[in-house]
């Protein structure tokens, strides 16, 4: 990981200071030129060489629009859909006589649909608004002059202010640090916002401006400040400071940015230099990517294929309406003289047939919209607010301990949410909660800790499950142990043996001593003690290394004091006093990745000098002194123990010096350590390596990477339902593999396909320093890891063996090129695990977006630090987690969790709903609006094509914002097929979402004919029925007015029964709808009918005096509304019952009143989850297996 | 164990804004069954018994709705007589066009029906043609509903064209539908004793009190260049003229009847009326059939067995398919508690991956 080295070399400067002073390098003579011509007048913003400047002011907005452009904005972005247009279009035609239909009529369900959009538009952008206030009225101190700081808004701010920011405040615009509390101008910066790093980097002042630590100082204080133009580079600055008539340089270690925060510092001062949009975050801020589901993606091809189908209805009837109105002239004379062919506008005209074809096709166009649902798209938008809303409400993901609800922000992409296939997870803050604790250690041989890890709890959890008994031995003691939640963070170890001081009493107590201690001074952390309660917190540049500082105190090793030389600590002797010693600290051999330890060299009190050390296994048992070995056997066990139960382990040495050695590896550090040259840090570790050696073996510590609760039982289900699951981290490799353990992606027994480019001849071809053969050595070492890996793949298939694969940044570079990429995915997607260590965050965007274009499956990518933006981005789905590492990737996010486990309700529960409702709310309104469409179609084969509806205009545009669409929208709101607790309990019904049978094509298909079908039966059952003969006993026959209307009751009455069958969650809100839609319509009927005729037209009085009198009506209408359904219902019934879908086999379940039966729930799973790889199950499962071999093995 | 981070003893600096929000109003969601997506509701399952049950009432409520309308159906006496080729006489049966078209031409026609049964009164008269687009968009719009009502709206004729007005100014009623008003007339008579038509309260009663209006009469009506069809008696206000409103509720079909007159007196069976025909419409250019239709009502309307067989048909249907479900589920019974139905990778759509 690049941002542990960058933070080794900050720390480093606790030490030693005197280094990271820029001199004018080359980059600093640009200042002046293109580039960098920006001029800052410090402290004189009013100046008038500052005001020709012009810069911009320091107010952010993210609001899509201003008053001024939010309607022709908003208006644009709506008719750019293409159904809109359209709409539009046929609105604009509907003024012309073209139209089939009345204008107002046709333009009113386009106003109201384009009005609700643009409403929440409006809405949201207003909230957007609303934020921004916030944050431009936050207040800052700044410089009024005089030496006076008050209280100013951020927004007003000017380039060249001084301002003045204290402790936990955020900066309010990119600074350059002036001074502050500390001496040496020093502060401590926390830019969790900007890069997701959580550990505190430090910037320090110019030397000319660190004495400026008072608000007087800046009464006279004049500078000018030559550097940059605004780029969104954040790791870069160039500029100088003019402080008189010296130069100073400035380099990004004077850079404050804004959106991070001052932390451990009292206040500084700085002077803005770059505001508002010129910021580098704001800069760095690109418009999100707009994201849309694949269902919608493949909604917008339903709605061209029925624009195709519009087309060629309308191409159809404006033939056969060439061809009837031609021949009305023959040979002059008129056959409908009753059209007055001879005296006729040019729409029809037999003369010209041809053109009134044509035109005839336009009205056709319009008159068939009815088959493209207008509303569809406000009423998807309107269900995916709503299940937002459900989302954002839902109490199982609310995260009580830090007060976060799950929050949906963006609604697009709900459905997509149930059709995830691939999950490309973080680590750090994301499956961990980013806090280490200590947990065991095993001491001179012994192993102490009763802690229990998540890993541990999750395999007794399964063998508390009945169907587990088998496995009863894995989790014995586990049991006995109580739960004690830990007092102290990053501490998590109880066992009385050594607490409290009864560490003198074991039999090793010497030894239990030497490696208290060790944990109490090998560190490179600082105390910080709290003035008012004497407590003492750490500040250490990784959360294990305060775990083992933390644990050191605990068990009676506190450490409270360092100096640039000496580390003091109270600790026990050993007859059980407390006392304080100080030690000397003479050298510190750093922590690096390729020596995996570190050590310290002091003097202790006596006058002995010491070498501790720490570091992983691998390094440190073959360099044990062959008198130091006497635990080895015993800690080797422990350490497997330790790393299988997913801890993290580190073996602890020591090592007497005599001077003379001391003296000579001293002379040798320091020289290495002054070497300027590029191999420095090699003959820094050569010189260390040869005094870590003969080391004395103390024991091993364990700590706990800790995962966030739940994490494996939510692994364990997502694995379940199918969902792959890659672990994508900036960590280094042993760390994520020992978290693969952890939470069960990895387990002993499954083979591992490692692609690492670390190998030492790579090494060595690097130290030569020839860039292009390494590169060329590099590739070829990784396309035959990756052959290899391959080959190994298809072997452990055969023996049904899971493979997981482990790859490092490095190799990941070289395996994300063009012509390796396609092999790399097919290896990873053989594999059952995927990790990749030390990504940077372009990589983790890269691997999204392979996965995502290559295998064309719906990824969900999930991380809670700025590094992960680039993957939630580029991901279908980004879950941020709103956790401790800022808000960067939530305000990137698609939707923001507080836990990683909450993933599994977000999936499984919500996103199983969600792509089942919107799913089956796109078929049926397609199947509505075909069955209306249709009848309007047929219909004009009986009116030579002539483009005359059968309905009444009104009865036209209602039909889709009015009687139809409440319903649809409650299918899409509340329907659910299983219940959120069976939802979970059959994790596999997940997979209908990822195999997309409920919108597949066939699917899609079936409805639409199931349209036409019910369109055929309401048309030609109404027009048999009401053919010419008297419809009722007074005689009077059936005419437009009549036909239509019955036509169309019987129509609402199909498609709302329709839906009433096709849902099967029924509330009373469903009721509602259902049957108020129907209900609404005979109200609506009668009140259009008995307004005046010259509003009502053609139903005018149609339902109280011709219809609801006539028995034929209501014989007819109940004659369709079966005859329509009927075939669904057939259909449902033989599918439900011989061919079910996995959710109807829930219901099934359900039904028969099996569910709450766990024996026979537990049998069903069984049976119907497919073989997992990854998760606890598929652990327990090997676990169980191997268990019994070796128990066949001893009979 | 993240609540851990409320202790101050110890590292990491992170955890510091839990104590301030616990301050501030929770944003944890209230509870209710709304929200949580609990409501109570009724999840129906297709169970074999729901779906018998089903089918069996369909059928057992159809057959029987079938079987009255079909008899109501059968019930209704109905003569039907195609008079537009009988009516032509002989020598113009090769240019019926001209017949029609000829002003001095005899268009009486005499026409023997007999009664097949005993016609209770009310017995309806009609006319049906065939083949007329009542319902093309040309003719269903070239009216003016306005200048019908009222008579201040006599100039509103800008649908009418090409009836639209005269020199004399605005037609009324304008328009191609009152223009082509049916002319046909019949006369009855029973042994030679002429039977009175009563050609009240043949339109809609909407029609007469409001959509047709009591001071708007005939002006310029078939006075000029083509005549359509029938003229209106100008001395009576359109809403007596009940002939108009019938004809200008434009039918849905090419084939439409319309109400002439009501006969209202019985008539006996086996008995022959005579009737004398006035054949004036011209329906000979586009080749449309003309007929005289006789009926008597019954509460489901004139003659039509559509209903009554379609509701036979569908319970008939239910019922087969429920002896079909019942022997299905016999034959091939889901065994209860088998979840071998259970697997997903017994579903159709196939095995995952």
């Amino acid at each position: 990981m690049a941002g542990a080295r960058r933070r080794k070399q900050q720390f480093s400067r606790i030490h030693a200071f005197s280094c990271g002073k820029a001199s004018f390098k080359g980059d600093h003579s640009l200042i002046g030129g293109p580039g960098f011509s920006r001029v800052i007048y410090c402290n004189d913003p009013e100046c008038f060489e500052a005001s020709l400047r012009n810069y911009c002011d320091n107010y952010v907005r993210s609001t899509k629009y201003t008053l001024a452009t939010f309607f022709p904005k908003s208006l644009f972005e709506q008719f750019k859909r293409a159904a809109n247009f359209y709409f539009l279009i046929c609105a604009i035609l509907a003024f012309t006589p073209l139209s089939p239909y009345s204008a107002v009529s046709n333009v009113l369900p386009l106003v109201v649909v384009i009005g609700a959009t643009m409403g929440k538009e409006a809405i949201e952008d207003w909230r957007r608004y609303k934020q921004d206030i916030e944050v431009n009225n936050r207040e800052v101190k700044m410089h009024q002059g005089d030496g006076v700081f008050e209280h100013t808004k951020w927004m007003d701010l000017k380039v060249g202010d001084i301002v003045k920011v204290e402790k936990d405040e955020f900066f309010p615009a990119d600074l350059i640090l002036l001074s502050s509390s500390y001496e040496e101008a020093i502060c401590y910066v926390e830019t969790m916002n900007l890069d997701g790093e959580t550990n505190l980097k430090l910037k320090q002042a110019p030397d000319a401006t660190s004495s400026l630590n008072e608000d007087s100082s800046f009464q006279n204080f004049k500078a000018i400040i030559r550097c940059e133009d605004p780029n969104a580079n954040l790791y870069s600055f160039v500029g100088s400071l003019e402080l008189g008539n010296e130069q100073h340089p400035l380099s990004p270690q004077q850079l404050l940015l804004r959106g991070s925060k001052l932390r451990n510092t009292d206040y500084i001062y700085g002077v803005v230099i770059f505001t508002g949009r010129d910021t580098k975050v704001v800069q760095n801020s690109t418009e999100p990517p707009s994201k849309r589901s694949k269902v919608e993606k493949r909604m917008d091809k339903i709605v061209y294929f029925l624009f195709a189908v519009l087309v060629v209805l309308s191409i159809i009837g404006s033939i056969f309406f060439g061809i009837e109105t031609r021949e009305d002239l023959e040979n002059g004379r008129m056959t409908r003289w009753y059209l007055r062919p001879d005296d006729t506008t040019i729409y029809y005209n037999p003369k010209r047939a041809a053109v009134a074809a044509i035109l005839q096709f336009l009205t056709a166009l319009m008159l068939y919209s009815y088959l493209i649902p207008i509303s569809l798209y406000v009423s998807i938008e309107i269900v995916k607010v709503l299940q937002s809303i459900f989302i954002n409400q839902d109490l199982h993901m609310y995260y009580e301990e830090a007060d976060k609800p799950a929050r949906a922000r963006t609604s697009n992409l709900n459905e997509e949410l149930g059709q995830v296939d691939t999950i490309l997870s973080d680590k750090t803050g994301t499956l961990t909660c980013n806090s280490m604790e200590f947990i065991k250690c095993s001491i001179a041989g012994t192993s102490y800790g009763h802690g229990i890890t998540e890993v541990e709890r999750a395999l007794a959890w399964r063998k508390g499950s009945p169907m587990a008994q088998e496995v009863a031995e894995v989790g014995d003691q586990v049991k006995e142990i109580k739960e004690e939640k830990p007092s102290v963070k990053g501490f998590n170890f109880v066992d009385e043996r050594i607490m409290n001081g009864n560490w003198l009493n074991e039999p090793h107590a010497d030894v239990i001593q030497k490696f208290l201690r060790l944990l109490a001074i090998c560190h490179t952390a600082i105390p910080e003690v709290d003035e008012e309660t004497g407590r003492i917190s750490y500040e250490a540049e990784s959360p294990d290394e305060a775990a083992f500082v933390v644990a050191a105190k605990e068990l009676g090793f506190e450490f409270y004091e360092r100096t640039q030389t000496s580390i003091s600590l109270y600790e026990f002797d050993l007859s059980g006093k407390k006392v304080e010693r100080s030690y000397n600290l003479l050298n510190i051999l750093e922590f690096s990745s390729s020596r995996k330890r570190m050590s310290v060299i002091l003097r202790n009190e006596e006058g002995k000098l010491l070498l501790l050390c720490k570091g992983a296994d691998s390094v440190m048992f073959e360099r044990l002194a062959k008198n130091g070995q006497e635990f080895v056997e015993k800690t080797k066990e422990h350490i497997e123990e330790y790393a299988d139960a997913g801890l993290r382990t580190l073996v602890l040495a020591y090592r007497e010096i005599d001077e003379e050695e001391y003296v000579e590896f001293n002379e040798k550090f320091t020289e290495a350590k002054n070497v300027v040259s590029a191999d420095r840090e090699e003959m820094i570790e050569e010189v260390a390596e040869k005094i870590e050696r003969d080391l004395i073996l103390l024991g091993a510590t364990a700590v706990e990477d800790k995962l966030q609760n739940g994490v494996p039982e939510c692994i364990d289900k997502l694995a379940q339902a199918g969902i792959k699951i890659w672990v994508l981290t900036g960590d280094k490799m042993e760390t994520a593999i020992n978290i693969g353990f952890a939470c069960s992606l990895l387990r002993q027994g499954m083979k591992q396909v490692v692609i690492n480019s670390e190998t030492p001849e790579n090494k060595a071809l690097e130290k030569a320093g020839d860039k292009t053969a390494t590169a060329v050595a590099y590739k070829a070492s990784v396309l035959q890891q990756i052959s290899e890996g391959k080959q190994l793949l298809i072997s452990s298939n055969e023996n049904s063996e899971a493979v997981a694969l482990i790859v490092d940044g490095k190799s990941l570079t070289y395996a994300l090129e063009d012509d390796v990429k396609d092999s790399f995915l097919e290896l990873a997607i053989g594999c059952a695990s995927v990790i990749c260590c030390r990504s940077s965050p372009k990589q983790k965007a890269l691997v999204t977006r392979l996965v995502k274009t290559k295998t064309g499956s719906t990824t969900l990518a999930i991380g809670d630090g700025a590094n992960d933006v680039g993957m939630l981005q580029e991901a279908d789905i980004g879950v941020g987690i709103s956790g401790v590492e800022g808000m960067q990737a939530v305000m990137s996010s698609d939707i923001a969790i507080a836990q990683f486990r909450y993933l599994e309700r977000l999936l499984l529960v919500h996103g199983h709903w969600c792509y089942r409702r919107i799913s089956s709310m796109i078929c049926y309104f397609f199947y509505k609006n075909i069955a209306f469409g249709f009848t309007l179609f047929f219909y004009e084969i009986y009116a030579s094509f002539s483009g005359q509806a059968v309905y009444n205009d009104w009865f036209l545009s209602l039909y889709n914002v009015f009687f139809t669409s409440l319903p649809v929208i409650a299918l899409g709101v509340f329907d659910q097929d299983v219940s959120s607790r069976l939802c979970l309990k059959f994790p596999l019904l997940y997979q209908e979402g990822i195999q997309n049978v409920l919108f597949s094509w066939l699917r899609i298909l079936a409805w639409v004919f199931n349209g036409v079908l019910s369109a055929t039966i309401i048309f030609f059952f109404c027009i048999q029925a009401m053919k010419y003969q008297a419809f009722r006993k007074g005689g009077e026959v059936s005419d437009l007015e009549v036909l239509g209307a019955t036509m169309y009751t019987c129509v609402v009455w199909v498609v709302n029964c329709q839906m009433a069958l096709s849902i099967t969650y029924f509330t009373y809100i469903q009721h509602l709808f259902i049957w108020g839609g129907i209900i609404l319509w005979y109200i609506f009927l009668m009140a259009y009918g008995a307004m005046d005729p010259d509003i009502s037209t053609t139903a005018y009085e149609v339902f109280i005096e011709a219809c609801a009198p006539a028995g034929s009506y209501w014989l007819l209408t109940l004659l369709v509304l079966i005859a329509s359904l009927l075939p669904y219902f057939a259909y449902s019934a033989i599918q439900i019952r011989f061919f079910p879908m996995y959710h109807q086999m829930i219901q099934w379940i359900r039904s028969d009143g099996q569910s709450d039966d766990p024996e026979y729930c537990n049998m069903v799973r069984q049976r119907s989850i497919r073989h997992t790889t990854v998760g606890y199950t598929a652990r327990f499962e090997a676990k169980s297996k191997s268990s019994k071999e070796r128990g066949e093995d001893n009979r | 164990m993240d609540a851990t981070g409320a202790t101050t003893s110890s590292a990491d600096g992170g955890g510091s804004n839990s104590k301030a929000s616990a301050k501030k109003n929770s944003r944890k969601p209230k509870y209710s069954r709304f929200t949580q997506q609990e409501l109570p509701a009724c999840k129906p399952v297709l169970t074999p018994g729901l779906v018998i049950a089903t089918f069996t009432i369909i059928g057992v409520v159809f057959i029987p709705l079938g079987l009255v309308s079909l008899s109501a159906s059968e019930h209704v006496v109905e003569i039907v007589d195609r008079y537009d080729d009988s009516c032509v006489p002989p020598n113009y049966s090769n240019d019926k066009l001209k017949f029609i078209q000829d002003a001095d031409t005899n268009k009486s026609c005499i026409r023997i029906l007999p009664v097949p049964k005993l016609m209770k009164k009310p017995i309806y008269i009609y006319y049906q043609l065939d083949n007329y687009y009542q319902n093309h968009r040309r003719y269903v719009k070239s009216r003016s509903d306005k200048q019908l009502r009222s008579k201040s709206a006599a100039n509103d004729i800008s649908d009418c064209t090409p009836e639209d007005k005269t020199k004399n100014g605005p037609i009324i009623p304008c328009g191609l539908v009152a223009w082509s008003l049916f002319n046909d007339t019949y006369g009855f008579s029973l042994d030679s004793k002429t039977i009175r038509v009563n050609k009240h309260d043949i339109a809609w009663k909407s029609d007469k009190d409001h959509k047709f209006g009591n001071d708007v009469y005939p002006k310029n009506f078939q006075s000029q260049g083509l005549i359509g069809g029938a003229k209106l008696n100008s001395s009576l206000p359109l809403s007596k003229q009940e002939d108009l409103m019938v004809w200008m509720r434009t039918a849905a079909l090419p084939t439409f009847r319309k109400l002439y007159g009501k006969i209202d007196e019985d008539l006996p069976a086996n008995k022959k009326i005579q009737v004398l025909i006035q054949n004036n419409y011209n329906t000979y250019s586009f080749g449309g059939k003309k007929k005289l239709v006789l009926s008597t009502t019954s509460w489901i309307g004139g003659k039509n067995d559509f209903l009554g067989i379609a509701y036979i048909v569908v319970g008939g249907l239910c019922l087969f398919l429920a002896v079909f479900f019942i022997l299905l589920y016999v034959i091939k019974p889901r065994p209860l508690g088998d979840p071998s139905y259970l697997s997903w990778n017994r579903t159709p759509s196939g095995q995952p991956n």
